[in-house]
């Protein structure tokens, strides 16, 4: 179809802004909110009043009126939020790409502030003695109450159907902590961990032990997306946002998905067609990732989603160090939500960003184009970015 | 003990399940066109997008398809009994319906009251039912005795 418009290479990330990741920080999300993004655009060299698209989660606390007021921005002219908390992080790549690529904005910031100590920081513990909605009326009643709970089972029945073990999950905990170890950002960065230790944890929600769990830290991360013309004036060599898909099966539910005909086929499977058609990179192509780890379960689902194994092989993929540095795969080199930061994925995209600067503490050296998914078991997203 | 949260009992959508559970009866949705049954239930038939839906009663007969063990901490009702079982089950008429589900020793029993360690995927268990409210009687699961040891 020739008027159809293609995202591929048309917009860049040229800025990337973080805070200090740490627990009880004095800040306020919305102050943390405003300096990750006011970062990202010095990254840039690009003025707050040159912002006119803001992209952000439906989870997000900090609204775009804050952040246009507090920054000074002038006119807005597109603004998005994507639904279903860390399922949704790297559609807000995927809409400011769309965005500028239509015309409807210019300069787009993206962002995710979160403290732990937030009033939407723990969803589940605010949970109403009557509930509502389809999703929470079937778990609830019966005590699978925190999105632990609702993975755990899931991985049980993994376990079930594919030989898959505990070894399985410590082989992704112990990999994506040792890239942290490497990372002075990362705040397990001083924190080994051994086999025995991820062994030793308590358990959370069986088959899940402490160590399955992202962390629960404060921090705020945030992007800049412009078009390619305007990037190469940019001060950083940009990052050019290759393919963006999102996607989910109906009939599926977030986390828990049960109900379903067929629960353990990845949903990012129907994301991944639609990433793979417009992208130029092949799974096989993809020589470092950063994948979406509230719980190790994760990564299984979105190795086998993606193409990068075959369906039941995600637990075996890890094996024998197969997603930490150095193996077949190396994912989240920054250490993930598991050991650097808990952001909602959004640390996924800026740790993809470094990756094709070649300023990761975790550099992969011949890499040529980083992949970075959301959260699977859900609806899902997904970016190839390319340098 | 804090109470556990409940669904309301009067929802459009729901309120035929909740008045069968009060009555110790199983339903899910039946399609009035093509017959297709589902659950959980939703304003339209999944397989047709029919718009008019019955409830049906199942046999309460059923499998674990999956289980977890949640421990601390968890919410205040939950608090005094972790840790506990979760299970989802898959219905024996309806192999494609699966429901979420608590295991129990007795139709009243805590819902810690089966060990862990007796929870397999694959083991049989029945319905029974528990009125944990004026309005809310929940389905749970209790393992199912074998018919030689029947008296």
């Amino acid at each position: 179809m020739s008027d159809m418009i293609s995202l591929k290479d048309r917009t860049a990330i040229v800025g990337i802004g973080e805070t200090a990741f740490g627990k009880a920080m004095v800040q306020s999300e919305e102050q943390l909110a405003c300096m990750a993004i006011k970062a990202a655009l010095d990254d840039a060299g690009i003025s707050p009043s040159e912002v006119d698209g803001l992209c952000s989660l439906n989870m997000e606390n900090v609204f775009q009126h804050d952040i246009a007021r507090d920054l000074g921005m002038k006119e807005v002219t597109y603004y998005s939020q994507m639904p279903a908390g860390g399922h949704g992080g790297c559609g807000t790549v995927g809409h400011a790409a769309m965005a500028i690529a239509t015309g409807q904005a210019k300069v787009v910031v993206g962002w995710r502030s979160r403290k732990r100590s937030g009033r939407a920081s723990r969803v589940w513990a605010q949970l109403e003695q009557r509930i509502q909605g389809s999703r929470d009326t079937w778990l609830r009643p019966w005590g699978i109450i925190r999105p632990v709970d609702e993975v755990g089972v899931m991985y049980t029945r993994y376990m079930h159907e594919f030989g898959a073990t505990r070894d399985h999950l410590a082989n992704v905990a112990l990999a994506f902590r040792s890239h942290a170890n490497r990372n002075p950002k990362a705040f397990m960065h001083a924190k080994p961990m051994s086999r025995e230790d991820y062994f030793a944890a308590r358990w959370i929600s069986e088959p899940l032990c402490l160590f399955d769990c992202c962390l629960e830290t404060d921090g705020a991360i945030a992007f800049v997306v412009t078009a390619v013309d305007r990037a190469r004036d940019c001060r950083n060599r940009p990052v050019y946002v290759h393919a963006a898909a999102q996607g989910f099966d109906g009939g599926s539910a977030i986390l828990a998905n049960y109900f379903t005909a067929d629960p353990m086929r990845s949903q990012a499977a129907t994301c991944a067609k639609s990433l793979w058609r417009q992208s130029d990179f092949r799974a096989a192509d993809i020589k470092v990732a950063q994948f979406y780890d509230a719980f190790t379960p994760e990564v299984f689902f979105t190795l086998e989603g993606y193409g990068f194994c075959g369906r039941g092989e995600g637990a075996a993929f890890t094996e024998d160090g197969g997603v930490a540095l150095g193996g077949r795969l190396p994912v989240n080199t920054g250490g993930g939500s598991l050991s650097e930061v808990y952001l909602h994925g959004f640390n996924m995209i800026t740790e993809g960003v470094k990756q094709m600067r070649g300023t990761s503490t975790g550099q992969v050296e011949q890499a040529d184009c980083c992949f970075v998914s959301s959260s699977d078991l859900g609806p899902t997203c997904a970016v190839v970015l390319r340098n | 003990m804090t109470a556990i949260p409940l669904p309301y009992a009067d929802d459009p959508d729901t309120a035929g399940f909740w008045d069968a559970a009060r009555e110790s009866r199983l339903v899910v949705q039946r399609c009035k066109a093509c017959g297709h049954c589902q659950f959980p239930p939703h304003p339209f038939c999944a397989a047709c997008a029919h718009a008019e839906t019955e409830w049906a009663e199942t046999s309460g007969r059923g499998s674990v398809w999956s289980y977890g063990v949640a421990h601390g901490p968890t919410l205040p009702g939950f608090q005094d009994v972790v840790p506990y079982p979760m299970i989802v089950v898959e219905f024996e008429d309806h192999p494609h319906i699966r429901m979420v589900g608590s295991l129990v020793a007795a139709p009243n029993a805590a819902i810690n009251s089966v060990p862990v360690s007796a929870i397999r995927i694959g083991m049989p268990v029945d319905v029974t039912f528990a009125a944990v409210s004026d309005d809310i009687t929940l389905p749970r699961w209790m393992p199912r005795v074998s018919e030689s040891l029947k008296p």
